[in-house]
């Protein structure tokens, strides 16, 4: 499982450009319909705000008690009471709301919430997600709200790197971590590839610049269907 | 006449029990009653069991609390913010006991307790580690997990504003937890920044109506966690 691995797509590794963070970022932001409550995980998923086309109008929930999430204060603007779930203090946009944790989490497990976007330790091909713990004996286990959040949102979104750094594939066949929700993740954004789960399985829709399908067969731990030609 | 105003923090917290059950506001610093949790500190109550998203962060407020030995168990969502260390020391040398529960199943929890709902079934968890041991049921084709409703002897929260019937505004954020807290403790405890005159808050904009309020201290000018820890000050 890396790149060096004498095989048919060698010839490829040296045209081939896997999208950079702020590309997947991108490339899941163009993916936000105009008019959505959107719910973003801490981490890379932040990345996706500020990317989302211009014209489309999307308002972000955040679990701690926010709708109409804005970005990063400036130091006059700058309050310890308007943080968001990552605890990062944040603004409020025009026309947001606030409120408490039970109504929260009344958007999010009611369903209301339109699309929720997170990161990833593994995904399966049948769309369980684990993302909270690697049950390590010593571990402190924390899981937040993430359970809440794809046992309730409409959409579940995993943007992540397609293997783990040492090269180990996050796409499987069952997760071994704890999950957090079982066929839950609806579309995978990764450095090589968009990858939708469906009920034929995973189906490879595009792939990043000289990538080919069978490079990311490869790093993947569950067998793709090439939705690309 | 009712006026549940107190003289000070000391006073408010005077009747913590050991073994009480303490529900205490705030997600992070927002919200987080950093004056009573440090006259309980005062006080001494030990073996508490605490509700509260987190375990703090830094040697103030909540994680002084633990620091200090009073806490027996937290029921939490997240206990491993930036900046908290106390809470993972103790836990991994088996001080202190855990009981992990996901932050929408926490809030119910909370609401239900203060609503008269003794279960309800949600499908947060179904299928992974934290759904073990609990009863499930199928409704409508899907599968749900039953959840027990938590209760607590004492909640401390924060508020902006408060009249004397215990009235309430919180500012921004930093509501999350406190008007369910408010509703599922015997006994609920208020710090305020600032003590208003009956009629002074508009009812249509009250945050958390004084049914659930029992207790208010004027705090003023209360400290700001994040502010504290960067200067590194332990407490006491």
């Amino acid at each position: 499982m890396n790149s060096n691995t004498s095989n048919a797509d060698t010839s490829n590794s040296e045209t081939m450009t896997p999208w950079s963070r702020d590309q997947m970022a991108q490339r899941c932001a163009q993916d936000i319909t105009d008019g959505s409550y959107v719910n973003l995980g801490i981490g890379m998923p932040e990345k996706v705000a500020q990317y989302v086309p211009k014209g489309r109008e999307v308002i972000y929930h955040t679990e701690n008690g926010l709708l109409g999430m804005g970005p990063e204060p400036t130091p006059e603007e700058y309050d310890p009471d308007l943080i968001n779930a990552g605890k990062k203090a944040v603004t409020a946009v025009a026309g947001a709301a606030f409120f408490h944790h039970a109504d929260s989490f009344s958007m999010i497990r009611g369903k209301h919430i339109d699309v929720c976007i997170l990161g990833a330790m593994q995904v399966s091909k049948d769309g369980d997600l684990a993302n909270w713990s690697t049950g390590a004996p010593d571990a402190i286990p924390a899981v937040g709200g993430a359970m809440d959040l794809v046992a309730g949102v409409k959409i579940i979104y995993i943007i992540t790197q397609h293997t783990t750094k040492t090269g180990e594939p996050k796409i499987v066949d069952k997760c071994t971590y704890p999950l957090t929700g079982q066929a839950v993740v609806n579309r995978i954004y990764t450095d090589l590839a968009v990858i939708d789960v469906t009920n034929e399985g995973l189906a490879l829709t595009e792939l990043a610049p000289g990538v080919t399908f069978d490079y990311v067969q490869e790093r993947t731990a569950a067998p793709l269907i090439d939705y690309t030609k | 006449m009712i006026d549940k105003k107190v003289s000070s923090p000391a006073a408010a917290v005077a009747d913590i029990f050991d073994g009480a059950t303490v529900m205490i506001g705030g997600f992070g610093e927002a919200g987080s009653p950093i004056e009573l949790i440090h006259a309980l500190i005062d006080q001494g109550a030990k073996n508490l069991t605490v509700i509260n998203n987190n375990t703090g962060s830094g040697h103030v407020g909540l994680a002084a609390l633990i620091e200090n030995k009073q806490v027996g168990k937290m029921i939490c969502s997240f206990p491993r913010t930036a900046g908290s260390m106390v809470f993972p020391e103790l836990y991994r040398a088996g001080q202190i006991e855990l009981e992990l529960v996901p932050q929408g199943t926490l809030a119910e929890r909370i609401r239900s307790g203060g609503a008269g709902i003794p279960a309800f079934y949600t499908p947060t968890s179904v299928g992974t580690p934290l759904a073990e041991g609990k009863e499930s049921r199928e409704f409508d084709g899907v599968t749900y997990v039953m959840e027990r409703a938590i209760k607590a002897d004492f909640a401390l929260i924060k508020s902006t504003k408060a009249d004397r019937y215990g009235n309430l505004i919180f500012n921004k954020t930093a509501r999350n937890f406190a008007p369910i807290m408010a509703m599922a403790a015997d006994i609920t405890i208020v710090q305020t920044k600032s003590y208003v005159e009956i009629g002074d808050i508009d009812p249509e904009t009250v945050m958390s109506p004084g049914i659930f309020i029992n207790r208010i201290v004027e705090v003023t000018n209360p400290q700001q966690e994040s502010k504290l820890v960067k200067e590194g000050v332990c407490y006491p």
